[in-house]
């Protein structure tokens, strides 16, 4: 269960060949993975480690240092309110109050219907714009109670599906280098001289 | 949400009005920005061909005399870190750091969503004149609207023969792949960044080598640039490293995008003339933020991003140059000012930085991993009304730990104190640990008696607020 299915495997070996050792395509597949199944789980990551050649525990130590991968059900919606300095300065404490009291969950747990997960985050980068939520990693600014209200009510009523796909989607749409295009990654070990370029300008000097 | 006060609805936060030069947000204006068919109509692509007709030491060396000064944090020209790498030595890679998380910085993903034809031309020159055979595009994993739109001109630049093999029928060929990365403040690190490349646990590596230059992604040459600096590259490439010095000062030419934050009046993000513009025109000027908000008081600003130490009224007039500023006590950083009113409570503001930065720790050296969680839960406690007269003595001992020796902080008329300049001496790898501690210190030294109070009274608060809710007009 919860492993790749062929058509994400396929896109796995297309990630995978991106890079010039395979490893580096660790945090893009468990990305996927998480995509697929809303969470990270056991079975994909021992998938993972098969598709790049490590382990398993070698997936789960770098997929463990990063906070976006979640190793258990998530809320189809995750909801982030960002608490760094810019948004406290904007009472985001208040609003972070208020999202608890109208979700009726603490920071870090989901709604009872599974529907959605509330937590604390860090810095959005929309400081200017404070105070700032996410959903699903995208962006709410300027976001007062009754903003707040107003979201959980589109989510609930499945009104926001176009622009938010559920937890575990990064982007709607992905990077594909095209074949006959792609200069394609080499091992650096296999890689002995400079780039054409630079030799032919060196060459001519 | 609430209704866009700002002139572009797309273009969240951002001004352009008054009178300033743009080098890298001239096509914010625009709808349409992230499109190669707006990219081609604004004169985009120009600057690589322009680069490709000449040879890449040339390129390099217009860079140089640019003197484009890195965007990340660190304020490095970039032209002599290209000169870095050994020669002889390949493959060499561009790995591009767009993992922008500073508490208070937002200039990179505006530029990846809003302009990314512009940071991919950036690369492509950055390639071509630094002899980098492969580039890889780190996105902050929490911006999925900038993986979108990056992706999506990724895939319209290949169509369109600019990346790939044998670009604009060269011998010039270059792969950049978008990177995904999944949520940890320390990858912005250049060597946690590498290491978070290769599959990694985010952790910065030992210095030295203190420059991936020479070591790097898999061991090879590698040169790490912010987002920012790389969007200067094709204004740079079009119109030659003169234009570029003729705006700004001598020693930060160009321009820089900076974010005000916080209690003013306007918050925005604004591209400012390097060099000449002060705090007081950042903070009160009319095309920028335009003063603090309910006709209050300016208490405290932070001047480059949370890692930076606070400034206070009395320096307002530092201009944006990095020696003025450190002689200041503090640094410019990421571009980042956060600006508090006199209903700010100050311990508490503080805490909210000292977590973040206690968070993010990495846990490879003792002084950060413990020291950062002992800053946090002492502060916390006195923010509480549970402090103690000896939690100030261990907040100055542990920070003692982390950073020896005299800690950089402003002057104050009020309290007669007089400025030590940045940076700081530190025990630790990377700049997390001392982060931790920053902000405290210069909440310590600038209010003290913010905290003598606390500790005094000591009654016990339950739900404290950073500030006074914002009035209306927000
Ligand atoms: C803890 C820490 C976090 C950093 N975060 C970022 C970041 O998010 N983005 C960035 O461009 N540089 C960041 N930097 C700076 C990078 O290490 C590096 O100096 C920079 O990316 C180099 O690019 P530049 O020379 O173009 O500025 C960070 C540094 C430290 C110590
Ligand atoms: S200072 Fe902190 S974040 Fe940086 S390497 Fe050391 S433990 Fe990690």
């Amino acid at each position: 269960m919860s492993r790749l299915t062929d058509a994400n495997v396929a896109l796995a070996r297309e990630i995978i060949a991106r890079y010039p050792k395979k490893k580096s395509a660790l945090i893009p597949l468990v990305h996927l993975s998480q995509q697929q199944n809303g969470y990270v789980t056991e079975d994909a990551m021992r998938h993972v480690a098969e598709l790049i050649d490590v382990t398993p525990a070698e997936v789960y130590g770098t997929a463990s240092f990063y906070e976006m991968f979640r190793f258990e059900p998530t809320g189809k919606y995750l909801i982030n309110i960002c608490g760094t300095l810019s948004c406290a300065l904007m009472g985001a404490d208040q609003l972070m109050h208020h999202a608890e009291h109208t979700l009726g969950v603490k920071a870090g747990s989901t709604t009872p219907d599974g529907l959605i997960t509330l937590q604390h985050a860090e810095c959005q980068a929309a400081c200017t714009e404070a105070p700032t939520l996410q959903v699903n990693y995208r962006h709410r600014f300027r976001v007062t109670a009754a903003d707040f209200d107003q979201l959980v009510d589109d989510l609930r009523a499945g009104k926001l599906d176009g622009e938010i796909p559920p937890h575990g989607t990064l982007g709607r749409n992905r990077q594909h280098i095209p074949a006959d295009r792609a200069v394609g990654a080499q091992h650096p070990d296999d890689v002995t001289t400079g780039p054409a370029w630079i030799e032919i300008a060196e060459a001519a000097q | 949400m609430s209704a866009a006060p700002y002139p572009y609805a797309w273009a969240a936060g951002y001004y352009d009005d008054g009178d300033r030069p743009q080098v890298v947000t001239s096509r914010f204006q625009y709808d349409d920005s992230y499109t190669l068919d707006r990219y081609h109509a604004t004169g985009g692509y120009e600057g690589l061909r322009k680069a490709l007709g000449m040879q890449p030491a040339e390129v390099a060396d217009e860079v140089k005399k640019s003197t484009l000064l890195g965007r990340g944090g660190a304020g490095f020209p970039a032209g002599v870190k290209w000169g870095f790498t050994p020669a002889g030595v390949w493959p060499r890679y561009l790995v591009v750091n767009g993992d922008e998380s500073e508490p208070g910085t937002y200039k990179d993903r505006l530029l990846m969503e809003l302009d990314p034809h512009q940071l991919i031309e950036g690369c492509l020159i950055a390639s071509y004149a630094a002899g980098l055979s492969q580039c890889f595009l780190y996105v902050r994993g929490e911006m999925a609207l900038a993986h979108e739109r990056v992706a999506k001109a990724l895939d319209d630049a290949y169509a369109a023969g600019y990346i790939g093999k044998n670009i604009l029928d060269t011998n010039f060929s270059v792969d950049i792949v978008l990177h995904w990365g999944a949520g940890a403040y320390v990858v912005g690190e250049e060597t946690a960044l590498i290491e978070s490349l290769e599959g990694e646990r985010g952790m910065p590596r030992l210095k030295p080598p203190y420059f991936p230059a020479a070591i790097g992604l898999y061991g090879m040459p590698t040169i790490v640039n912010n987002v920012e600096t790389l969007s200067n590259l094709p204004f740079i490439a079009s119109n030659g490293s003169a234009a570029y010095t003729a705006i700004g000062t001598e020693t930060s030419p160009g321009t820089r995008m900076i974010a005000v934050s916080g209690h003013v009046k306007r918050p925005g993000v604004y591209e400012i003339v390097n060099g000449s513009t002060t705090f007081r025109d950042l903070i009160y000027g009319d095309e920028f933020a335009q003063g603090i908000r309910d006709g209050n008081e300016l208490k405290a600003f932070v001047p480059g991003g949370g890692s930076a130490p606070w400034f206070v009224a009395d320096q307002l007039d530092i201009p944006f140059e990095g020696r003025e500023a450190s002689g200041a006590g503090s640094m410019l950083g990421s571009g980042a000012v956060m600006v508090m009113d006199d209903t700010t409570d100050i311990p508490a503001a503080a805490l909210t930085l000292v977590k973040f930065y206690a968070h993010e720790s990495c846990g490879k050296c003792v002084p950060c991993r413990e020291g950062g969680t002992w800053l946090y839960r002492i502060l916390e406690r006195i923010v509480a009304g549970n402090g103690t007269d000896a939690d100030l003595d261990t907040i100055r001992q542990v920070g003692e730990s982390i950073c020896p020796g005299d800690m950089p902080h402003a002057a104050s008329e009020r309290l007669g104190i007089s400025a030590v300049p940045f940076p700081y001496k530190m025990t630790t790898i990377c700049f997390v640990g001392p982060s931790a501690y920053v902000p405290v210190h210069s909440a310590m030294t600038l209010f003290p008696e913010e905290f003598d109070a606390l500790v005094t009274k000591r009654e016990p608060r339950s739900l404290i607020h950073v500030t006074a809710a914002p009035s209306g007009g927000q």
